[in-house]
């Protein structure tokens, strides 16, 4: 695949329309999105704001209601190894280890069993769970879990990574850990990573692009380029002169309908 | 190389469980105890209702373990039934294990035909929800009627007995499973007619695991109904004996074997569950 033609995932005027009984919901309303290989791109909004919607659409699992979602230039069918999908509330197989979760992807492809344990070797080293290697998911706290995710999507070699607000369910300081960690990796491999959240202060942390969406019908408000320099200092001037004007942005539709 | 330092992470959040200290004398006996408690003031119970004659029909509790040991080695009584409780109780558990084997052979890929595939819900369900609720007991005539009389019959009516609760948990679990499992497999690439293998059966068995369980629990509950086809051997068949013969001492120790067994199968059952499901939070018996 010839990298350097175009943008890696193109999202042109996409409207996704669900039909709840006799209720019809606006979830997304004419969104355009490009972004390139090796972004870092935060979609932020509040509750309803059709951010998971876009992510779920980039993922292959829901289809646009109009529109078109393209990786590559090509439309996005279904859900693809190449795109991997990083869940809040983890969505590890529970009756597979962690060096089994890792290795499902691998495996299912067909790979020579040597080959599998290689690549697992690698990503629990890689996301440090080397001594939990055999423990399985209930065993594990919440940050352990979201390594196992995110160590598993990389494993079966996804150039894209969705997350749909990966460390929401995590507590404040283990939450700052795993964000450390994942901008150490994407710097490493070159990833492009997709990353949904409602918090600004956490999507100014991470991003190159921050993408604001409002709700009520859910779209796109603003794309914002970061060029902060990193490690970002989330006490320092500059990076509060910009949460101040992404919050405003954020809350530009708080009249037109209630949170 | 490694990103993450573990160690720092697990003190934070401590996720292994902490062992212990060794436990003492007393705490490693109390559960023992407290089983015992509740059986030993039946029994004496039992004991003062038969000394002080407030029934006559009923022996004592020392006639009983007498009438038992002569059941289980002979040399008390000889008589038609002395040394024959290995006989029977063979005879019991060769229909309860044959029944509830053919049980799960027919429960099991109904109940995931059910849970899975629309067309056989509708299909079926209605009709299996109209069955279930006749107990195993109706069914008696009609099966002599229909498998004759003996082992047949009762192995029919056994199998009946552990057939629902294996279908019913076998449709709950292949049912419930969370869609987010389907998500990550699909993004994983595994997609299609692979997910049945690689998610619903392996995300059933625990449901699949307890109806077996009760399925296998309600196998030895029926075996008295099952055994009143007029087969020659088995503790149904012994209990029934009894009770024409208004020996109640043969009755009860009919009543105890069945107990015991059934407790020992299903203590069996959940040690094979607590090493085959290790990895569910939830299924420690």
């Amino acid at each position: 695949m010839a990298e350097t033609a175009g943008p890696i995932v193109e999202i042109k005027r996409v409207s996704k329309i669900f039909q709840l009984q006799d209720q019809t919901i606006h979830a997304l309303s004419d969104a355009s999105l490009s972004i390139r290989k090796g972004e870092f791109v935060c979609l932020i909004g509040a509750s309803g704001c059709g951010k998971s919607t876009l992510l779920r659409i980039m993922a292959g699992f829901e289809q646009p209601s109009s529109g078109e979602a393209l990786m590559w230039g090509k439309p996005i069918a279904e859900p693809d190894p190449s795109r991997g999908m990083v869940f809040q509330d983890y969505a590890l197989f529970p009756w597979l280890s962690v060096r089994e979760n890792i290795a499902f992807g691998p495996a299912g492809r067909g790979l020579a069993s040597s080959q599998v344990k290689e690549t697992v070797d690698k990503f629990i080293e890689l996301v440090g769970l080397g001594k939990f290697a055999n423990a399985y998911p209930h065993q594990l706290s919440g940050g352990m879990k979201q390594r196992v995710a995110i160590a598993r999507v990389l494993a079966n070699d996804a150039e894209l990574v969705l997350m749909d607000e990966p460390f929401g369910a995590l507590d404040a300081m283990t939450r700052e850990r795993l964000q450390d960690e994942l901008l150490e990796i994407w710097q490493r491999t070159h990833l492009t990573v997709v990353f949904v959240t409602h918090s600004v202060e956490e999507a100014i942390f991470l991003a190159n692009r921050v993408v604001v969406m409002t709700p009520g019908p859910g779209r796109i408000e603003s794309d914002n380029a970061l060029d902060l320099p990193r490690p970002r200092d989330v006490a320092s001037p500059e990076f509060n002169a910009i949460r101040r004007v992404l919050g405003a942005k954020l809350h530009s539709h708080h009249g037109k309908k209630a949170a | 190389m490694t990103i993450a330092d573990t160690s720092i992470d697990t003190a934070a959040e401590p996720a292994a469980k902490p062992s212990g200290r060794p436990k003492s004398p007393w705490r490693r006996a109390k559960p023992v105890v407290l089983a015992l408690i509740v059986p030993l003031l039946l029994l004496a119970f039992w004991q003062v209702a038969t000394t002080e004659r407030w029934t006559l029909l009923i022996p004592t509790p020392y006639a009983v373990a007498e009438y038992m040991i002569d059941f289980a080695v002979g040399g008390i009584y000889d008589d038609a039934y002395s040394a024959t409780l290995l006989t029977h109780l063979l005879a019991s558990m060769s229909r309860v294990y044959g029944g509830f084997a053919l049980a799960a052979l027919f429960a099991l890929p109904i109940g995931i035909m059910v849970g899975r595939m629309p067309t056989a819900r509708m299909l079926l369900d209605p009709f299996l929800q109209v069955m279930r609720p006749i107990p195993v007991t109706a069914w008696l005539p009609l099966s002599m009627i229909l498998f004759g009389l003996g082992a047949k019959s009762a192995f029919a009516l056994v199998c009946l007995g552990a057939f629902y609760p294996i279908l019913l948990n076998t449709v709950f679990g292949v049912r419930s499973v969370d869609p987010k499992l389907f998500e990550a497999a699909s993004m994983l690439g595994c997609r299609g007619n692979a997910q049945f293998y690689k998610v619903v059966l392996p995300a059933a068995t625990p449901a699949i695991f307890t109806g077996l369980r009760l399925g296998l629990g309600l196998a030895w509950f029926v075996i008295v109904v099952g055994e009143m086809t007029g087969v020659p051997q088995g503790l149904g068949a012994v209990i029934m004996d009894g009770r024409t013969l208004s020996r109640t001492e043969l009755v009860i120790c009919g009543m105890i074997v069945i107990g015991v067994a059934g407790y020992l199968s299903d203590r069996i059952v959940v040690l094979i569950g607590n090493r085959l499901l290790r990895w569910s939070p939830n299924h420690h018996g």
